[in-house]
């Protein structure tokens, strides 16, 4: 049982990271209706940066207090990757709007292919370690919990109300639901149809600089391939809750994270993400639209 | 006179402005996006911890290079481009004569390739042929065998498929497991491999027929990663990570691409070199890929192709005509997956070695770019695609002359994949629908009129 | 009265019996039965929302019906329930075809190849699924010969054929009504649906569908069952209409009959403003014209 409670909370903080990441997937399907296939690396990108930060900070005022440490890799991961995410839409994703389907998601194949292999050239391709920043175990009726895993939750589950309240309460929210509702519409009636779409990028790639944050604290290392493998299954993630959903995405998060630890747990390591992959295509099979997600209705 | 030479110059002293202020602007960005990554470097020390670099010089040039770039883009760049276009809407809608090359085009393609070993051979020699028509001439033709069977199922019939590169493997692994455990030829084990993977393309298409566009596109993506991540862990028949090595090479009619006295060389008293086999090998992807275009061209004549591009255009209509779509979209998938099987089988006789490595989502992006890029559907312009997209990332392994003006540490094959995802980006911006966004229809009354790609949709799956 | 059982006694083509559809909480089409008879033009009207395309979609298999049978019985006497076909069987084997209201074309397709697309199932046959076809035997090579021919005639009968090479998504609005008839006559019915053809057509246009229509029934014989909005052509073409609101049916007979049923015009008084002055001037268009006639 306490074994059992153990994946669980490893499983949660897995399925935080993740979830963060997916609200990223799932916002800009939701607007404009593209897989941005380069969010993955956006994570890897707030990663690196938090890296370098932490390395800034180490070499030029050690003895900085760690909490200070950790707000500022995460501050300047989200700037960083939020700038990077803009230039990308306004770069390679904009021209597009409105053409042919399928040429954003070539070229955000294509902008994915670059940002990792950016990351190779510039900084290298080997593993990227850090001592540990946080290194604290509680233990709590007999279940350990780390001080880093309290942080992801505590920090995940604060940025997902700042999120929810943004999107349903403020005239940013409202103009992005109403974009994502129709484009053409909104624009009409006055909306800033790319400024909020830009916002939404922007808003995605902060997320996404915070997981990676997390998941560099989480694993103390980061390489340049680390978007693909996390950005596959947090986009696996937001398909699963429900794509253009937010509640969905955090679901489909926690609930990938949670079968990934629990199936490490208790049956091979080897076949974790065949499970994970395997879930998705059972869930999708028989509810297409994912778990929150609404049916698409087509009308004859 | 004197005032319209005024108003000229102050557009463009404007213009000037213009440029200036956007050229800072680039310069700020760009400053912002390289900042951290080009002007520091993480390295490790001599005692393995991470160590910064500073490097605020290349820094410099990346924004310098940034400012230039906005500067001519804004000042000449644009304003040439939006004259152009003036100047095209203006001038009357001519109808151009196809010239001789452009009719003639797949016959001189076709007929260019045949000749085209012989022609490295006598260029190059023996062993200088090599490099040519293997990294070149056989790596080309993989991808466009590829292109031109994932187009299939994504150009004709409209189902984004993101996890094609399962069946490379399983044609590759078809052929490298049972030739080693059963040591059957390779001229056997194509069509098994072909239907081996057809048979998967069924296993595969038959759950995620409900699926509806980026749902089918992500379970198909997770298909691919669920055959790579069987592949790697199922040691006990595919070795994992270890791959399967030691893959017989195929046969010419029985004879042997080996020093033996009834090898090839011996045989036709050439000297011995591997080159040959390599020149069978060009002979044979060539032979395979012109299969797939052949019975592509065919299938898009008969109801099968046509109900696929139909299914493309609009399901529910397809429905309504008696088009059973479930039995559609499998064979689309089937015939799509049989011809990944026969490159896949190719590639393990070509390589002698297959492991999970080859088989990436990466590899099933870039054959989906190649199809995108070159246009969904046209058997052309998906082979010009690949000739520019592949030979142009392998041409840079050539060219060692950059080592003098970047350093003798400058490896032009590091930024093979970045320049490949650059040129992916750079290519669809300028062309959304692909080099040839035309579609051939496939009967005429009158006069066969190629079909504008404004017309054609790309499909819901 | 005597006119409705007329009908009732004629060879019924299509027979609805007790057809209910429920969407959630919503009872879109309830205990809805009528008759259409063979070699009939049968309209279906009713006030928007009334449930008429609903009805189309039970029939042509798009959705499943709640509860009722459908029987399509064909001139060789055999008979398919619709409701336990899956749609496609529906044109294939029992020879209903239909179009759509919000027009559904090949777009990226030339207007031969969307009448080819309708051959579908023919051609198929042709080719020994494909395989023959692949090595080029000659059969199919004079199947898909006849094919042409075939969308050739119907090509002419739609005024369509100089536009025969074109994208089917490059001819204006009226041609790909036509299309959409054409395409469905190519799936060689016996019983063809068409959903509101008229809507959006121009006088002129609307004049053209009309003889388009009634020379596909004299010419194959193939029995129409038609939802329309637009009077003028309810009025004149078909012989025998159907009226449903909510889902219900409230009356049954031919247009005259239909025409001056107090619950008819109770029905379209009831909705909108608008639609009701069309209803009277349109009635009493045709009334003058009909006058006009017999002097």
């Amino acid at each position: 049982m306490e074994y059992f409670v153990q994946q669980l909370v490893n499983g949660l903080t897995l399925g935080s990271i993740y979830g963060m990441i997916a609200i990223g997937y799932t916002m800009v399907y939701g607007i404009i209706g593209m897989i941005n296939f380069a969010h993955g690396d956006i994570f890897m990108l707030g990663g690196f940066a938090a890296l370098i930060v932490f390395l800034i900070l180490t070499t030029f005022m050690a003895g900085i207090p760690v909490v200070l440490a950790l707000l500022l890799m995460m501050i300047v991961g989200m700037l960083t990757a939020a700038l990077w995410n803009w230039t990308i839409e306004r770069v390679a994703y904009r021209p597009l709007r409105g053409s042919f389907r399928l040429a954003p998601l070539i070229t955000a194949i294509g902008m994915s292919i670059v940002l990792s292999n950016f990351i190779q050239v510039t900084q290298g391709p080997r593993n990227k370690p850090i001592p540990p920043l946080v290194s604290s175990v509680y233990d709590i009726f007999g279940i350990a919990v780390s001080l880093k895993q309290i942080i992801i939750v505590v920090i995940t589950a604060f940025l997902l109300s700042v999120f929810w309240y943004i999107v349903n309460r403020t005239p940013l929210g409202r103009a992005q639901r109403a974009t994502e509702q129709d484009r053409k519409m909104a624009a009409l009636l006055g909306v800033d149809v790319d400024r909020t779409i830009s916002v939404t990028f922007i808003m995605g790639a902060a997320l996404a600089a915070v997981a990676g944050t997390m998941y560099l604290m989480y694993y103390g290392v980061v390489v340049f391939t680390d978007g693909f493998a996390p950005g596959v299954k947090a986009f696996t993630a937001a398909v699963l809750g429900g794509i253009g959903s937010l509640p969905g995405a955090v679901l489909g998060g926690l609930l990938i994270g949670l079968i990934e630890s629990l199936w490490s747990a208790y049956f091979t390591i080897d076949y974790k993400d065949v499970a994970t992959f395997s879930i998705l295509a059972i869930v999708l099979i028989f509810k297409p639209s994912g778990i929150l997600g609404r049916p698409e209705v087509e009308k004859v | 006179m004197a005032n319209v030479a005024s108003t000229t110059a102050s557009a463009g002293s404007e213009l000037t402005a213009r440029a200036l202020r956007e050229a800072v602007f680039a310069g700020l960005i760009s400053l912002g996006l390289f900042i951290l990554f080009v002007g520091l470097e993480t390295t490790q020390n001599i005692r393995n911890e991470l160590v910064l670099n500073q490097r605020w010089g290349l820094l410099a040039t990346f924004v310098v290079i940034a400012m230039v770039g906005r500067f001519l883009m804004v000042a000449y760049v644009q304003p040439r481009l939006a004259q152009r276009k003036a100047a095209k809407a203006a001038a009357p809608d001519v109808v151009k004569e196809e010239g001789f090359f452009s009719r003639n085009f797949s016959a001189i393609a076709i007929v260019a390739l045949i000749l085209y070993p012989p022609v490295v051979l006598a260029l190059t020699g023996v062993q200088g042929s090599l490099k040519w028509v293997d990294n070149f001439g056989i790596q080309i033709l993989i991808y466009v065998m590829l292109a031109w069977g994932l187009n299939i199922v994504v150009g004709l019939a409209g189902l984004l498929d993101l996890g094609y590169v399962a069946f490379y493997a399983v044609g590759a692994y078809s052929y490298a497991l049972l030739s080693s455990y059963f040591g059957l030829s390779f001229w056997v084990l194509l069509p098994v491999a072909g239907l081996l993977a057809a048979c998967w393309g069924v296993v595969l298409g038959f759950p995620v027929l409900r699926l509806r566009g980026d749902y089918l596109a992500i379970v198909t993506l997770a298909f691919g990663e669920i055959i790579r991540l069987v592949l790697i862990n199922w040691t006990e028949v595919t070795k994992g990570t270890f791959g399967v090595s030691g893959i017989a090479k195929a046969t010419l009619f029985g004879i042997k691409f080996d020093a033996t006295k009834t090898g090839f060389a011996a045989l036709f008293g050439l000297p011995m070199s591997s080159a040959y086999y390599k020149i069978f090998l060009f002979y044979l992807i060539l032979g395979l890929a012109l299969l797939t275009a052949f019975v592509t061209i065919r299938l898009r004549r008969m109801p099968i192709g046509r109900a696929w591009e139909a299914l493309r255009e609009d399901e529910i209509a397809c429905r309504s005509l008696g088009i059973n779509t479930v039995t559609t979209k499998l064979t689309a998938f089937a015939t799509g997956a049989m011809f990944g099987g026969f490159a896949g089988s190719f590639f393990a006789v070509r390589q002698g070695f297959v492991s999970p490595e080859s088989f990436v989502f990466l590899e099933s992006a870039v054959i989906l770019a190649i199809v995108v890029l070159g246009g969904m559907g046209s058997l052309t312009g998906i082979a010009i695609a690949a000739a520019v997209m592949i030979g142009g990332t392998e041409i840079l392994r050539e060219l060692a002359f950059l080592k003098l003006v970047f350093g003798p540490n400058f490896t032009p094959e590091l930024y093979r994949m970045l320049i490949f995802g650059l040129a992916m980006v750079v290519v669809m911006v300028w062309k959304p629908r692909g080099f040839v966004g035309s579609r051939e229809p496939t009967a005429f009354l009158h006069k066969r009129k190629a079909v504008s790609g404004s017309f054609t949709k790309e499909g819901h799956g | 009265m005597a006119l409705e059982t007329n009908t009732m006694t004629k060879d019924p083509i299509l027979k609805v019996e007790h057809l209910s559809m429920r969407f959630g909480g919503l009872m879109a089409i309830n205990d809805f039965s009528f008759e259409a008879a063979r070699g009939d033009i049968t309209a279906l009207i009713g006030p928007n929302g009334a449930g008429k395309t609903t009805v189309f979609n039970c029939i042509t298999g798009f959705y499943k019906p709640t509860m009722g049978m459908i029987t399509m019985k064909q001139r060789s006497g055999k008979e398919y329930l619709l409701e336990r076909l899956p749609d496609f069987e529906i044109t294939k084997t029992a020879k209903v075809a239909r179009t759509f209201q919000n027009i559904r074309m090949f777009s990226g397709l030339t207007v031969l190849e969307n009448l080819l697309v309708a051959q579908h199932n023919k051609l198929m046959q042709a080719s020994g699924y494909t395989l023959l076809g692949l090595f080029g035997f000659p059969a199919y090579r004079q199947a898909s010969g006849e094919a042409i021919d075939i969308a050739r005639h119907w090509l002419e009968k739609a005024s369509l054929i100089d536009r025969a090479d074109d994208p089917a998504g490059d001819l204006p609005y009226g041609a790909q009504r036509r299309l959409e008839i054409a395409r469905a006559m190519c799936t060689g019915p016996e019983l063809l649906c068409l959903d509101e053809p008229a809507a959006g057509l121009n006088p002129r246009e609307s004049l053209a569908l009309n003889e388009l229509l009634q020379e596909i029934r004299r010419d194959t014989g193939t029995s129409i069952l038609l939802i329309e909005h637009d009077m003028s052509v309810v009025m004149e073409i078909s012989d025998h209409v159907v009226v449903l609101e909510y889902g219900q049916k409230i009356s049954d007979g031919n247009p005259d009959f239909v025409k001056n049923d107090p619950k008819v015009i109770a029905a379209y008084l009831g909705v909108e403003d608008e639609e009701v002055e069309e209803v009277i001037e349109q009635i009493e268009e045709i009334e003058s014209e009909q006058g006009g006639t017999k002097q």
